[in-house]
Formats: C-alpha cells, sequence, structure tokens
C-alpha cells in the first residue's frame, strides 16, 4: 500500500496537448505543405533565416505545425538542425555570381548593368484586395497563360547578363579603402559559442540569424539618433547562388572539381557609410566604409538592418547600445529571447520563498545575519 | 525525408563535443566552461543546460530522476521526463536513491546523494557577477584575475542598507577556495549540501552557454563575513504538516479559505518516503 505522489502534471501536460491538437484541428482544414510553398515564401524565407537552416520543405513543415506562428516554427526548425550530423563546409560563395532575380540601388541611378525591379511589395498599394476572396484557379491560370506569353514575346532572344557589384565600381574612384582578401576559415558559432570581443565572421553569423523584428528595431534605432550609423543603399541584390563542397578527401580541389550540392536564395546588401578619415597631412577627408547585410532568402528589410548594425558594431561607441556588441549579439536571437520571456510562467515557489524570507529577515531588523 | 530520432536526440558527435566541455568543468571546479549550446525541443531558460548534459552522459541501463523546484510532478518535470524517455527508453524514477542521474532546478533532494550519482542542476544565469558588470567581457576577467571585491561589495552594501545580507536563492559561492560561481538558484538552504557532496555536481546553462562543475568532495563555501555569518533560511518551530518533518526546506501554503499559514515539504519524494516509512512502522507495529 504506501502513499503516491500527487499525480497533476502528467495528466495536466496530456490535457493540455490533447487540447492543442484540439485547436489545430476544430475546423476540419488541412493546409498542405506544398501551398504554404507555393503561396508563402516570404513567410517560409523568414523562417530559414532565423533557424538558420535552409530547406524550404522543413521551414513549410514548421510553420504548418506551428500553426502559422512565426517563434514557434523557427524553434522548431531550431531544435531539428541540433539532430543533424555536419559534414562538410561549403567553399566561399562569390555573389557576383548570384542568378540575379532583383538588384537597385539607391546611391546610383545608373548603375552598370542597371536597376532591376523584379518582385516586390514596395510599389504595391496596401490596400485589402477582396477579389482575393473569390479567386479561382481558372482565374488564375489564364492571368498566367497572358503573362508567359508576353515574357516569351518580351525576352525571347535575351542572353544572360552579368551584374557587377556597385561598390566596385567605386573602389575603383579611390572612394573605398581597399582590401587584401581575408580567407581567414570563419569560426562556426554553432560549434563554439562566441567570445567577445568578437570576430567579423561571429558577428556576421549572429546577425544573420537574429530575430527579423529585433534586428529591424536596433538598426532602426540606430538611424534614428540612437546611434552613429546613417547609410546610404549601395546595392541590394536578391536571388540564387550555387553552393559547392571539395571533396573530403582532397586537399585544394581546382574550381573545376568541386562538386555543386545546389543553389540557396540570399539577399545581399551593401550600405554606404560617409567616415572621415585623417590623412598624413592631418586634412580630413570623407571616405565611405561597407555595412553588410546578408539573409536566406528574400528579407531586404532584415538585411538592410544587418548592414546598419555590422557598421555600428564595426565601430565601438559607449555612448549606444547599438554600437555594444554584447547587447546587441545577445539579445537578438529568437529563440534565447522567447524562451527566456515565457520561463518567466514556470513556477518559481522556491526561490520566492527563499527571496520572502530575506524581506521577512530584513523586516524583523536586528544588525546580525544569525537566525 | 522522414528522419528517425537518434538515441537521446543529439548526433554522437555533439555528444562528444558536449561531454569534452564537461570534463573540463571538472578539472577546473566552479569555473565557467563556454560550449556550443544547441537548440533543444524544449524553450532556452527551460532547462536546456541541464537537458543538454543529462542527453550527453545517460546511457541505455541509466535511471533518471527529474525535480522542478522540488517536485518530481511538476510540469516541466514531466515535461523533460518525456522528452528524454521518448528518445532514450530509459527508465524513470520518482525515488532519489534509485537514480543514476538528477536533474533538479532550484532544488538539491533533502535526501543525501551518493559517489555513484551524478547530480545535474539547471542554471538560468550563470555568472555571479553578472550584477558588477553587464559584460561578459568583463566579467570573463575579472574570474581570470582571480578579483571578486565586486561580489563582496555586493553583500557589504545589502548590510549597509538592511543591517544584514539580503540574498534569496543563488548565493553565491567559492568553489574549491578558487572560483566563485552561482550555486544555481537553489535556496540558501541547499548551499551546505554542496560542500564536500559525495555525487558529482554539474551544472549546464544553455541559453548562456556555460557548463561548470563541483566535482565529488570539493570545498564550497558561501561568501559571508566572520561578523555577519552566512544565514540559510528559517523555518523554525515550523514542521510539514504531512509528515513533520523539520529539518528540510519547507513550502508556505495558503488555506484560500481561512487565509491560514501551513507549511509542507517542499521535496515532494522526501516527504512521501517519510510517510510510508512511518506508515510500514504503524504497520510492522499492529502485528506485534
Amino acid at each position: 500500500m504506501g502513499y503516491v505522489a500527487v499525480k497533476g502534471g502528467t495528466e495536466a501536460i496530456e490535457a493540455s496537448l490533447d487540447r492543442l491538437t484540439y485547436d489545430r484541428l476544430k475546423e476540419e482544414e488541412v493546409v498542405e505543405i506544398h501551398t504554404i510553398l507555393a503561396t508563402m515564401r516570404p513567410l517560409v524565407d523568414q523562417v530559414m533565416s532565423e533557424a538558420s537552416l535552409y530547406s524550404p520543405f522543413l521551414a513549410a513543415l514548421a510553420i504548418k505545425q506551428a500553426g502559422g506562428s512565426m517563434e514557434e516554427a523557427v524553434f522548431l526548425l531550431r531544435a531539428h538542425r541540433s539532430t543533424l550530423p555536419r559534414h562538410y563546409y561549403s567553399e566561399t560563395v562569390d555573389t557576383e555570381d548570384m542568378f540575379v532575380e532583383r538588384r537597385v540601388s539607391a546611391s546610383f541611378k545608373d548603375i552598370p548593368g542597371g536597376q532591376l525591379l523584379g518582385s516586390t511589395n514596395d510599389y504595391t498599394h496596401r490596400l485589402l484586395d477582396f477579389n482575393l476572396v473569390t479567386e479561382s484557379k481558372e482565374e488564375n491560370r489564364d492571368w498566367l497563360q497572358k503573362y508567359r506569353k508576353q515574357m516569351n514575346q518580351d525576352c525571347s532572344d535575351e542572353e544572360l547578363q552579368f551584374f557587377p557589384k556597385v561598390v566596385d565600381y567605386l573602389r575603383s574612384e579611390g572612394l573605398f579603402e581597399t582590401y587584401p582578401l581575408d580567407d581567414t576559415p570563419p569560426k562556426d558559432i554553432t560549434k563554439e559559442s562566441i567570445q567577445f570581443p568578437t570576430g567579423r565572421s561571429e558577428k556576421l553569423q549572429v546577425l544573420t540569424r537574429g530575430q527579423t523584428g529585433a534586428v529591424t528595431s536596433l538598426g532602426y534605432a540606430s538611424l534614428r539618433g540612437y546611434g552613429q550609423v546613417h547609410p546610404t543603399i549601395g546595392e541590394v541584390r536578391v536571388g540564387a547562388v550555387p553552393i559547392h563542397v571539395q571533396h573530403p578527401y582532397e586537399e585544394d580541389s581546382e574550381q573545376d572539381d568541386l562538386f555543386y550540392i545546389g543553389d540557396v536564395k540570399l539577399t545581399e546588401v551593401e550600405s554606404f557609410v560617409p567616415v572621415t578619415v585623417k590623412k598624413n597631412n592631418q586634412k580630413e577627408e570623407v571616405e565611405f566604409e561597407i555595412g553588410y547585410g546578408i539573409s536566406f532568402g528574400q528579407n531586404e528589410t532584415k538585411a538592410i538592418a544587418m548592414s546598419i548594425l555590422d557598421q555600428c558594431l564595426e565601430n565601438p561607441h559607449a555612448e549606444f547600445p547599438t554600437h555594444d556588441e554584447e547587447f546587441v549579439f545577445l539579445h537578438i536571437d529568437s529563440v534565447e529571447s522567447t524562451g527566456f520571456i515565457s520561463h518567466l510562467k514556470l513556477p518559481h515557489y522556491v526561490t520566492f520563498q527563499s527571496k520572502l524570507d530575506s524581506a521577512r529577515q530584513v523586516k524583523k531588523g536586528g544588525t546580525s545575519n544569525d537566525n | 525525408m522522414i528522419t528517425k530520432a537518434h538515441f537521446a536526440f543529439f548526433d554522437e558527435g555533439s555528444k562528444k563535443e558536449i561531454r569534452r566541455a564537461t570534463l573540463k568543468a571538472v578539472a577546473i571546479p566552479g569555473y565557467q566552461v563556454p560550449f556550443a549550446s544547441r537548440e533543444m525541443p524544449i524553450a532556452r531558460g527551460w532547462g536546456t543546460g541541464g537537458l543538454q548534459l543529462t542527453l550527453s552522459l545517460i546511457g541505455r541501463n541509466d535511471v533518471l530522476k527529474v525535480i522542478d523546484q522540488g517536485a518530481d510532478q511538476s510540469v516541466n518535470a514531466v515535461s523533460i521526463k518525456k522528452l528524454v524517455q521518448h528518445t532514450t527508453g530509459v527508465s524513470v524514477t520518482e525515488n532519489t536513491e534509485e537514480a543514476d542521474i538528477v536533474q533538479s532546478r532550484h532544488r538539491i533532494p533533502e535526501k543525501e546523494l551518493r559517489e555513484d550519482q551524478i547530480l545535474v542542476l539547471q542554471v538560468p544565469n550563470p555568472e555571479p557577477l553578472r550584477k558588477v558588470d553587464a559584460r561578459e567581457y568583463m566579467t570573463k576577467r575579472m574570474h581570470a584575475e582571480d578579483d571578486y571585491s565586486g561580489a563582496w561589495l555586493i553583500l557589504f552594501e545589502q548590510i549597509m542598507k538592511f543591517g544584514r545580507m539580503s540574498t534569496g536563492a543563488a548565493h553565491p559561492v567559492y568553489v574549491n577556495g578558487r572560483y566563485v560561481m552561482t550555486p544555481s538558484p537553489i535556496p540558501r538552504f541547499d548551499n551546505p549540501k554542496m560542500h564536500q557532496s559525495k555525487a558529482l555536481i554539474l551544472l549546464g546553462a544553455g541559453r548562456e552557454k556555460k557548463i561548470f562543475a563541483v566535482p565529488p568532495y570539493t570545498n564550497v563555501e558561501s561568501l559571508a563575513f566572520d561578523d555577519y555569518p552566512f544565514a540559510v533560511e528559517s523555518f523554525e518551530g515550523k514542521a510539514c504538516k504531512l509528515c513533520g518533518s523539520t529539518e528540510v526546506f519547507l513550502d508556505e501554503i495558503i488555506d484560500p479559505v481561512t487565509g491560514d499559514r501551513s507549511y509542507q515539504c517542499n521535496d515532494t519524494s522526501y516527504c512521501i518516503e517519510q510517510l510510508n516509512s512511518e506508515e510500514k512502522v504503524e504497520v510492522e507495529n499492529s502485528y506485534v
């Protein structure tokens, strides 16, 4: 016989999980993975970027499982990432080779290769489109047919076009410092925790996997006066880049011997930030530095904000938190911030009792610490 | 694309990495070893540091006990147990004696642990000097330079203000006479249990990416002054209303109807053991 513990937790959890399942199923609708992939690409891109795992299919599955909750989907994908064995590091990607879908510059009207607007919400009017309430696949098919016909007429004999980097053009004018290529292998922040002060490779990794809202807010804060960086966008480009790996047992393969393992879609931003430089003759000159932003998928706001923060953190400035790497890096991760905020829902009976005891003892007064 | 979970969730490479950090932590008692904390299927701040230690250590024949603020049946303890069981198939227990690994949040069991057991503590804030300086770069240096003036100063200021130290849980400790560490937010009542503990104590902070340890038979002293000695929470004149225990950490229970205050063991498994042994004695005596 004997006493047994109060069985509360187990049953309560089971019931809560059932309730969660019920909430997901009760309307008797099923959203298909391919529907999410086909119609919600920005959401898929954002989840991949914050989870730092490039897999549209798994991101869509995470979105489906999370019922569309951004933080939950990122959480699921990050946890899955922890179970994957890591086999290779890819070769460095040269974004000049990007298969560009969209490329704009705010610095120059006439950039070599021209502005290419591509697909963007930037010029839409944000008016609710009530036609979507009754849209049909047939109507959509008609529209697509017309569009494709038009496309074939317009670009039937177009050659592939090469888009040089805007910054190269300014470098040749001497407005930008030219640095030697730095081929130091990056530190993988998912294989060792970051140590302060951080190196540049760590900085860029933390920023690119940051929570979109958090990175955007801090970049915005710098722009508004809580920081020293007010950039002009040299170039935003969006498109697919090929990823190559070396043969695992061959050192220094030739470019032609590399293995192509697929494409990833990226957003890349190069911001131009004016800096004053003292020259040898004590004369001050204005030069430019580059703030760099990059993100999986099409995430332009985040990539631009990242380029601002990159510049902020390259130039520490005690006055502003946006220039303090510990402040920025330790607070922009979605999984860390949402996890710790939500942990406040856990019971704190013991710790509170301990503090209560302390408060009561202090109230009692007395100058000794004896009980 | 359907993947099966690996034993204990992690790939073997990840487990080895975490164990290497753990070995370093054991070799330098009280020193916070940075490690590449993985994202887990439970949220940051919900025990991911402890969970990673447990999953990197657990073997097929081990028995696991998980406690949350003293209770085996608390929802998060149940949730963690479920996850470990789901990925390992090991058996779980509520009986402290039967466990090979005890993962705990904010308590050390009342029953003394043995040399063959490991206590894994979940740590939200591993840095005892965080209140002294918000920057990791600075606090890391203070530890390296054995500069704990800031930690002492905080306690001194409390005495100046309140006439006594006013720490709650997580009262800082000296480990092996060298590193100051947070004992995780255990009540002051539990600090002495760390001193010369027979069991290995491992502390994991998942969100803050640190592992630290108190090896068996190591000195652990709570920071205090000669004229203001360290004091644990006072339960003077109070006893558990269920089993009558007095030398334990008690939960304060307020009766919603009468507003009366009563107390019971915070460590539920200890309380049940007391009740069962009392009952056993009663039964044995009734056959005399």
